[in-house]
């Protein structure tokens, strides 16, 4: 059975391939070891009624310049959460940041109060969100949800914030953006609202875009418009983008790299083509053999049974145990160290112990 | 837009004509009323009533000629006092009670944004305790009782305003506070649940991320859309409001309108009864129609007309 | 090639498989209540509309018992005791004619709880097989029926109360009828706004397609879901109604003398406050007061509690 599953996760590899080198091919980007943004050991905590929800336990990566950091997981292994601290949107309470850093630009974002975040919000980071739908104000018109955080931030006269904003409806692709403008969010489709969307995040030219689930709210041939999207811009302006989704079709599309979250920890990460090719945690693997091709059969699809452990109380070991089909006694009591295996490809798991090699043969 | 303010207008005046329609025939079917054949009273008045009301025509032609004045904004003769009318009436106390009115839902507005907002922005903190016990309190003190708890308290044991009247700013806080406490309270809670569920709004997420300063995010974002559900409820706190002027005017001795109306009733003086009822009636289903088209310009989403059945 | 830290500190055996444990994988197991249980669950942890429904309770026995514990009767007139203050004999203090104020607000309580009872109930009736049929039906029977109802609903009721209560004559009975004939359009509202929602779950088609009859359908299908917002607006029509009462009594409108509800003997304490007889207006005032506010946080409460979008 376990053989059974390796072999899997090989036959998937070689047909995921395609697509992934026909994106290689399209769009190489230079990347460049200039780090924009570090996050160290980010430990992030909610109060609920039940008691505390430890969302994240211990986050870290690091973000360079120009990259497409993909980070991947089940709904509520914290990857949201994450986006939500590096923006300084964590609602405290009742959240609070536990511990852990994030660096941008030499600052600590965690310790940094409210004014000074709202220097960076929307200038130095810009955040996307989900549903396009519901992310626009519904009663204010698109040339002030447009304009108002630049001439927030850059104190500039109406008539040059509307230039401003001409400009990046041209940049998004929605044509006669001067009429536009006067225009209320419910007389746009959902792809338009999302391009509307990322011209707002991207009118201060901020150094980092977070984009949670962008584009998971819409059809099928919008998101390959969209995410294109993002490709051209990256090209354009060389901004660092973090996605967040739970697709990993979009995630070949687009990322350099990409981080492996489960309850509310990294448990891999590296380049697209080595979680892909080589994945090496078995929910990594996992994650890859759930998804739907159209290259295999049905009966190899293989979706992971079990549920996510209980945040309220998290296993001292490594999480994934219970859903594991290569558990054993040690991954129950101790949390497996980073094993790094190339530069960019690390992962925490006990398999990568030698002792382990010798008991799955 | 113009169709759904043409629409919101024949609604306004179906409504009235049913009002005006009810109020003629009801009159119609009781004693003592301008139609009763055995009336004992002055001969002025009579000649009044005569005039007025058509008491020489057959019925048909009598409800013609009432729709037609009270389209000419002419709601008849009292039937107690010679030489009044209900115009004159309204002349003398409808400034009043209108004064009244709109000073209270002035400080209803305003007192009930603010608690309600800053109960929403502290949720569950004290001053949203503090701010949801008085609403439930406020809700559920009726404003006749509370009116003379006041006079009772603040005027005679206190001494600290007088009891009654309506001739300086001085005596108008307490009419006011009794008749403002309820619509106070009712907005206050309204604003804080509409308020509560629109910080919760993915754009109210974007706004913060767009780095722009609390108070555009609460004033500009935030506000403008949770006073949506404020604005269509005040049609029905203006007539709340309109007719508790009744009563606050009856124990505060306040010559309005509502004074005439209540005294009306009370010696049966039925077109008085009458006339007010229509005015007081034509001049709500007003407010209601004004309150649609602040809406429907409010919110950019109604376009044409709104789906049946929505509140 | 692979780095390793820390391995020398754990020890080998605990690097040996240990299967698919199967109870290990945990399944979202939450006890499964009815509907009813659930929201009277949630209803009972919201100690606010519990004490509403305690004082309720209390109330009604005392409305119904609480003249038995008196030795004097709600018309029983005694000038030379006229507006005595609270005592051992007259606990609430005596009214001008020297009648007892406490066996006069049991009668007041009666009479309140017995017009807001009723006006909701009969509101209900009316509004469910109104507001039923426009639902259920649909199409160009309920757009009709929802036109006349948004002509009633901007009807300022309290006028047409008054309007009504001044042709009718005051009496219980023409309180209720006047508050009726405003008051079943909110009703027919929700329950119309309700039936729409429900009329197109799958049971109702799986019913449909098994021939079942449109009454049968209505009573047995669409009913029971359809209670939750009903009971609310029922709970929230009574204190509305019960202040009704107590204004058009205040306007001379009400029940008639000898006999007294709330809003009356509020009315009748007027003249006298400012000679400082404060039982008067005291008593009546407090209860209508208690009565409304346990109607309505026991409403909030039961809104909270019914209401299925926030079932977790």
């Amino acid at each position: 059975m376990n053989e059974h599953q390796f072999d899997n996760a090989n036959a998937l590899v070689c047909n995921r391939n395609e697509d992934l080198d026909r994106q290689k091919g399209k769009n190489r980007k230079t990347v460049s070891t200039e780090k924009v943004l570090t996050v160290e050991e980010l430990h992030v905590s909610f109060k609920t009624f039940g008691g505390e929800v430890q969302a994240l336990r211990g986050v870290s990566f690091e973000l360079y310049k120009g990259e497409t950091l993909a980070i991947v997981g089940e709904s509520g292994c914290g990857k949201s959460v994450t986006a939500n601290t590096i923006m300084g949107l964590i609602p405290q309470p009742p959240g609070r940041i536990k511990n852990g850093k994030v660096l941008f630009k030499g600052k600590d974002l965690t310790k940094l109060s409210k004014a000074g975040l709202r220097k960076i919000q929307g200038v130095d980071i810009s955040m996307i969100f989900q549903d396009p739908m519901t992310a626009l104000n519904p009663t204010l018109q698109i040339g002030e949800q447009l304009t108002e955080g630049y001439r927030t931030h850059h104190k500039v006269s109406k008539a040059n914030a509307r230039e401003k904003a001409i400009e990046m409806l041209e940049l998004v692709g929605i044509p006669n953006p001067e009429e536009r403008l006067k225009q209320y969010p419910h007389q746009f489709s959902g792809g338009m609202r999302q391009r509307i969307v990322i011209a707002i995040a991207l009118i201060c030219e901020p150094e980092l875009l977070i984009a949670d689930e962008p584009t998971t709210a819409l059809d099928v041939t919008i998101q390959a418009q969209i995410l294109e999207l993002f490709n051209e811009i990256q090209e354009k302006t060389g901004v660092s983008i973090i996605l967040i989704t739970h697709d990993l079709g979009v995630v070949a599309k687009i990322a350099d790299r990409i981080a492996v979250m489960y309850a509310g920890k990294v448990i891999e990460i590296g380049e697209k083509r080595e979680i892909f090719y080589t994945p090496q945690h078995p929910y990594t693997k996992g994650l890859l053999n759930s998804v739907p091709r159209l290259d295999l059969k049905e009966e190899e699809l293989q979706p992971i049974e079990g549920t996510p452990p209980d945040l309220f109380a998290p296993p001292v070991g490594c999480p994934f145990t219970a859903r594991c089909p290569f558990a054993m006694d040690v991954c129950d009591r101790v949390y497996p160290e980073t094993t790094h295996l190339t530069k960019n490809h690390a992962v925490n798991c006990w398999l990568q112990d030698e002792r382990a090699k010798l008991v799955f043969t | 837009m113009a169709v759904y303010i043409v629409k919101r207008f024949f609604m306004m005046i179906a409504t009235i004509l049913i009002i005006a329609t009810l109020t003629f025939f009801l009159m119609h079917s009781i004693p003592g009323s301008p139609f009763d054949e055995e009336r004992t009273t002055n001969p002025t008045i009579q000649a009044n009533l005569e005039k007025y009301y058509k008491l020489d025509q057959p019925v048909a032609v009598q409800y013609v000629y009432y729709l037609k004045s009270i389209v000419t904004f002419d709601f008849g003769p009292s039937i107690k006092k010679p030489n009044e009318t209900v115009n004159s009436l309204l002349a003398r106390g409808f400034p009043i009670s209108f004064e009244l009115g709109m000073i209270t839902i002035l400080v209803a507005v305003i007192s009930g944004v603010t608690l309600g907002t800053f109960a929403a922005l502290r949720h569950n903190g004290f001053i949203d305790y503090m701010a949801m016990t008085f609403a439930v309190v406020g809700i559920s003190v009726p404003n006749f009782v509370l009116a003379t708890l006041l006079i009772q308290q603040v005027a005679v044991t206190w001494q600290l305003l007088p009891p009654a009247t309506w001739s300086s700013p001085l005596h108008m806080i307490l009419p006011t506070l009794a008749l403002a406490t309820g619509p106070t309270a009712i907005i206050a809670r309204l604003t804080r649940a509409s308020m509560l569920e629109v910080l919760t709004q993915d754009y109210m997420k974007m706004a913060r991320a767009k780095g722009l300063t609390p108070f555009r995010i609460v004033v500009r974002h935030a506000l403008r859309n949770a006073l949506m559900p404020v604005v269509t409820i005040m049609g029905t706190m203006l007539a709340g409001i309109l007719t508790g002027t009744f009563v606050i005017e009856k124990i505060f001795a306040i010559p309005g309108m509502g004074k005439y109306f209540v005294e009306s009733i009370n010696n049966r003086d039925y077109p008085v009864i009458m006339g007010s009822t229509v005015f007081y009636s034509a001049f709500l289903v007003f407010m209601l129609f004004l309150v649609d088209i602040v809406y429907g310009f409010l919110d950019p989403r109604i376009k044409l007309h709104r789906k049946d059945g929505d509140v | 090639m692979v780095q390793k830290d820390k391995s020398v500190t754990i020890p080998d055996e605990w690097f040996k498989p240990k299967g698919k444990n199967s109870d290990k994988i945990e399944t979202v197991v939450r006890p499964s209540l009815s509907y009813w249980k659930d929201a009277w669950r949630r209803l009972r942890k919201n100690k606010l509309a519990i004490s509403g429904l305690i004082f309720l309770i209390i109330l009604t026995l005392f409305a119904i018992f609480g003249p038995i514990f008196s030795p004097h009767t709600v018309t029983q007139t005694n000038l030379p005791n006229q507006n005595q203050a609270p005592s051992a004999e007259h606990w609430f203090g005596t009214d001008e004619m020297g009648r007892d104020v406490f066996t006069r607000t049991w009668y007041g309580a009666r009479i309140s709880l017995f017009v807001g009872v009723m006006a909701a109930l009969i509101d209900f009736f009316i509004g469910i097989i109104y507001g039923g049929i426009s639902g259920y039906k649909g199409g160009r029977t309920d757009t009709l029926m929802m036109r006349i109802i948004e002509i009633l609903y901007g009807l300022p009721h309290l006028l047409v109360v008054i309007l009504l209560m001044v042709v009718m004559g005051p009496s219980l009975t023409t309180i209720i009828i006047a508050l009726t004939i405003t008051g079943w359009v909110g009703m027919a509202r929700i329950v119309r706004g309700q039936v729409l929602q429900i009329k197109n779950y799958e049971f109702v088609t799986a019913s449909k397609s098994f021939g079942a009859k449109t009454p049968r359908i209505i009573r047995k299908n669409l009913l029971p879901n359809t209670m939750g917002p009903i009971i609310v607006q029922m709970t929230l029509t009574v204190p509305s109604a019960i202040f009704a009462e107590a204004f058009l009594s205040f306007l001379g409108l009400g029940i008639q003398a000898p006999f007294a509800s709330w809003g009356v003997m509020a009315n009748d304490a007027l003249p006298v406050i400012l000679s400082g007889h404060w039982w008067r207006l005291f008593f009546p005032a407090i209860f209508i007061s208690m009565t409304m506010f346990a109607f309505n946080v026991l409403g909030d409460g039961m809104q909270d509690a019914l209401d299925p979008k926030l079932r977790g």
